[in-house]
């Protein structure tokens, strides 16, 4: 069993967790991910490490309530217990294993869309410990969506807000604030890092490929046991295949098969899909109880 | 003219058990089995205990069931199998203990594992507590994976009085028991998690969720945790795809991807969340036990299920019994061909998958004849799902994280075959890891020499 410690609404919808895990904790580094299992009937959730404490034993998880098993890990409270809590999976970012001294000389740029503001954080302050500030995009909805901002404050060089309805900072994509402080205000960077919806990192990577910026993202297929034993998370990377789980989730951006992917991670989810899953679970009487989806 | 035949076990008739997950097997009941028991001759060189992997003094405990002497059976057993209730139910038997059976030669073979379920079964239904041990020793021993490699070496080790920490990367232990073999062949709360407990009940402790290369690497288990030795049971669990064009198509999933939705996670059961597509009509590629179980899965789930298979049913690698199962249930096989390329829809979805013909040429390496294609005999077969099942290799998260641990060039770890010893001081391996996916009860013995070893080493 692994306790929840604290609980915290941080936006609409969007929660983080302190977990007790002390063995996944002393080995997390930034860039992998854990995998969740609430109790004996559910889904094995990948959700990635958002921060560590190696004293005291505990993961940072956040997510986003986006269906059935979200949905029911809301409300789960400080005190209630993950049945399952494995990790830490997949390869740390290569960031954490490059030379110090040659990424001091780099201007990295990371950009967050949405939740994926929250395993941005680390990284960044990561680097923030060891003498390096980044800089940062976080992109979201409107004002009440944006997370971490006092957090991620501490730690960049500068950080850059775009709201979708403009409701704070600048009014638009990332991809637009991205190209506009690039062109309009001659910021040079040497390497980008992507994390969010992999539609967003399907048009920074299409941005930085013109740019010639070298650009990581990180994947999020539709994962089962998130050691290599299934496949159901593969990927192409410059035309070959790769398990996210193992090989990734990071990946050099220019080089991954976002179309494959995106549609790969709707395969529980069209309409086929659903009508079939549908069609079972009402042969076996089973209808999430929270219902599926929006 | 009765002894030549065995007795016949009941069944679940097919066009009832073709939708349900219950055991197809019935197994004997007592009066049954001590009739088949009677045919044995209790031979003085009983050639079915050389084929046995872990060595089980078959004509003793099958005297045992002939004079109802179930308990005793069961004791028989214990001393050399910790799972005789799964590996009565999965071992091919008819190539191993049952294929020199002295009877078979003019009539059918002593039913030995269905005589082993029996006691298996009996000995569990009636509580009959088998864990004798030998005291504490306080030294520790680690095994990496609770399949049945694992299970058996652990499960010995405790018996000699070691205090032994089995590391499980999935959250449930039972390796390809339980997120493999389906429900219907091998019951999950009953059977497996059953001889689970009874490993358990030697002493022995089971940490789940802890990925040896992740979690914890298998240095700081030696160095920072204090195990004296290793054993690595960790299997053979990464699927093979073909490679062909298409393959990432949404719908293509490996039988690994498809069993475990199924099995570990429990999709076809009410209440569960994971969710899992079985489609109208599936292509299950491949002609193995894995294919076996992937098909009559998806039949279960309501599906229409194509076997392709690129040689003939003579050359079917999964057990004659699941074979036969199969087809009584109404799976369809499409022998002789091979798949080209997978056929997507305008959104990316199955359509079908294109094969072509092929015929049987000269014997190849392995004596089989060798499968060759028929140029110009492309067809397509529709289908909406299709489920790959070409075979699987060792995982390579423990030899890349732990220095000086060899594999070979298929990924399995090198290893002594009668010790188990690895290329590291100490460090023990064996069943899938050591020989590519193989059986249950190859894994099982494996353990048990490795245990074994184990004791030599540490008594040094
Ligand atoms: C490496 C990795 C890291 C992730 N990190 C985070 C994170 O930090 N915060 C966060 O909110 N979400 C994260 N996700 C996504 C998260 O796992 C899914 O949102 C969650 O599994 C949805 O489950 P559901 O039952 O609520 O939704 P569902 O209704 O079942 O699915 C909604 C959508 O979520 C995705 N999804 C569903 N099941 C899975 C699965 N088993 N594995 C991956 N994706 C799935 C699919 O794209 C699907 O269309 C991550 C995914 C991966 C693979
Ligand atoms: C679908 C299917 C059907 C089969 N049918 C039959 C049959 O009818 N008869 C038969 O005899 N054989 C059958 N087999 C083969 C048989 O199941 C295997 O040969 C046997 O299970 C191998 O045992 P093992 O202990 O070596 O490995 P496994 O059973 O694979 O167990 C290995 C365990 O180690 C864990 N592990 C892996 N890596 C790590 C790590 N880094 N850290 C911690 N834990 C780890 C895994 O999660 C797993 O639980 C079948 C196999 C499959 C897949
Ligand atoms: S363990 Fe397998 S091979 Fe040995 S006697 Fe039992 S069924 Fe036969
Ligand atoms: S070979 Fe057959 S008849 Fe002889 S002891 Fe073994 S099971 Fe009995
Ligand atoms: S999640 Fe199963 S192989 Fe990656
Ligand atoms: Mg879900």
């Amino acid at each position: 069993m692994y306790k929840i410690i604290a609980k915290r609404l941080l936006a609409p919808n969007i929660y983080l967790m302190d977990v007790a895990a002390p063995r996944v904790a002393k080995a997390a580094n930034p860039g992998q991910f854990v995998i969740v299992k609430m109790d004996e009937k559910g889904e094995r959730i990948p959700l990635t490490i958002c921060d560590y404490d190696k004293t005291a034993g505990t993961v940072t998880i956040v997510f986003q309530t986006v269906g059935c098993s979200t949905k029911k890990m809301a409300l789960m409270e400080a005190g209630d217990n993950f049945s399952d809590f494995v990790g830490p999976l997949g390869q740390p970012s290569e960031l954490v294993e490059e030379d110090l001294e040659a990424l001091k000389k780099k201007n990295i740029m990371f950009v967050a869309g949405g939740v994926g503001a929250a395993p941005v954080y680390p990284q960044v302050k990561w680097l923030h410990e060891h003498g390096i500030d980044a800089d940062a995009i976080v992109g979201c909805k409107s004002k009440d969506y944006l997370l971490l901002e006092k957090e991620m404050k501490l730690v960049t060089g500068n950080l850059y807000v775009a709201t979708d309805d403009g409701s704070y900072g600048y009014k638009g994509f990332v991809t637009d604030l991205l190209k506009d402080l690039i062109e309009k205000e001659g910021k040079k960077y040497d390497l980008v890092v992507a994390i969010g919806p992999m539609i967003m990192m399907k048009f920074i990577a299409q941005l930085t490929k013109n740019y010639g910026i070298k650009t990581i993202v990180s994947m999020n297929p539709v994962m089962v046991d998130g050691t290599g034993m299934c496949g159901g998370c593969r990927l192409t990377v410059g035309g070959v295949t790769k398990f996210a789980c193992v090989d990734g989730p990071e990946f050099d951006g220019h080089l991954v098969d976002f179309d494959e992917a995106m549609r790969r991670s709707t395969q529980y989810q069209t309409e086929e899909g659903r009508v079939e899953i549908e069609r079972q679970k009402k042969a076996e009487g089973h209808v999430c109880n929270l219902g599926l989806g929006e | 003219m009765e002894t030549k035949k065995r007795v016949p076990v009941k069944e679940q008739a097919p066009e009832i058990r073709r939708s349900n997950f219950d055991e197809v097997c019935l197994g004997y009941s007592e009066s049954e089995a001590v009739a088949e028991a009677e045919r044995c001759l209790h031979c003085k060189k009983p050639m079915c205990v050389t084929q046995c992997p872990v060595s089980i003094n078959i004509p003793e405990f099958i005297e045992h069931v002939k004079n109802s002497e179930f308990e005793e059976a069961a004791r028989v057993i214990a001393e050399s199998s910790s799972l005789p209730a799964v590996c009565g139910r999965v071992c091919p038997q008819e190539s191993q203990c049952e294929e020199l059976c002295v009877l078979g030669k003019k009539g059918d073979a002593v039913a030995i594992g269905k005589l082993e379920r029996f006691v298996a079964d009996w000995s569990r239904e009636n509580n009959i507590d088998l864990s004798q041990t030998l005291p504490k020793n306080g030294r520790k021993v680690a095994v990496i994976g609770a399949g049945p490699s694992g299970l058996s070496c652990a499960g010995d080790l405790a018996k000699l009085g070691y205090d032994v920490t089995i590391f499980e990367a999935l959250h449930k232990a039972g390796g390809v028991l339980v997120y493999g073999i389906p429900e219907f062949r091998l019951p999950k709360d009953t059977v497996v998690q059953h001889e689970v407990d009874n490993v358990k009940a030697l002493g022995v402790k089971i940490e789940t969720n802890v990925i040896i290369g992740r979690t914890v690497t298998l240095d700081e288990l030696m160095h920072q945790e204090g195990f004296e030795a290793v054993f690595i049971g960790s299997g053979a669990g990464l699927p093979m795809f073909m490679n062909i064009p298409g393959e990432n198509s949404n719908g293509v999933f490996s039988a690994n991807e498809f069993l475990t939705r199924n099995n570990l996670m429990k999709a076809f059961k009410e209440g569960y969340d994971t969710p899992i597509r079985a489609g109208k009509k599936v292509a299950v590629v491949g002609g193995g036990n894995v294919a076996m179980d992937a098909a009559r899965t998806a039949l279960r789930l309501g599906a229409e299920v194509h076997i392709v298979y690129r040689r003939s049913q003579a050359e079917l690698p999964a057990r004659a019994e699941e074979v036969h199962h199969a087809i009584e249930e109404g799976i369809i096989f499409d022998l002789l061909c091979n798949p080209v390329e997978i056929l997507a829809d305008e959104k990316g979805w199955v359509k079908g998958i294109k094969c072509i013909r092929m015929e049987l040429g000269e014997p190849d390496a392995s004596g089989r004849r060798r499968p060759v294609e028929i140029p110009g005999s492309e067809f397509v077969i529709d289908v909406d799902t299709v489920i790959m099942s070409l075979g699987t290799s060792p995982n390579p998260l423990i030899s890349s994280t732990t220095p000086g641990l060899e594999s070979n060039r298929k990924g399995c770890l090198i290893a002594e075959e009668e010790t188990g010893e690895t290329t590291l001081d100490g460090v023990f391996a064996g069943g899938d890891a050591v020989t590519g996916a193989a059986t249950v009860i190859l894994a099982m013995g494996a353990g048990k020499k490795a245990a074994r070893a184990i004791d030599d080493y540490l008594k040094k």
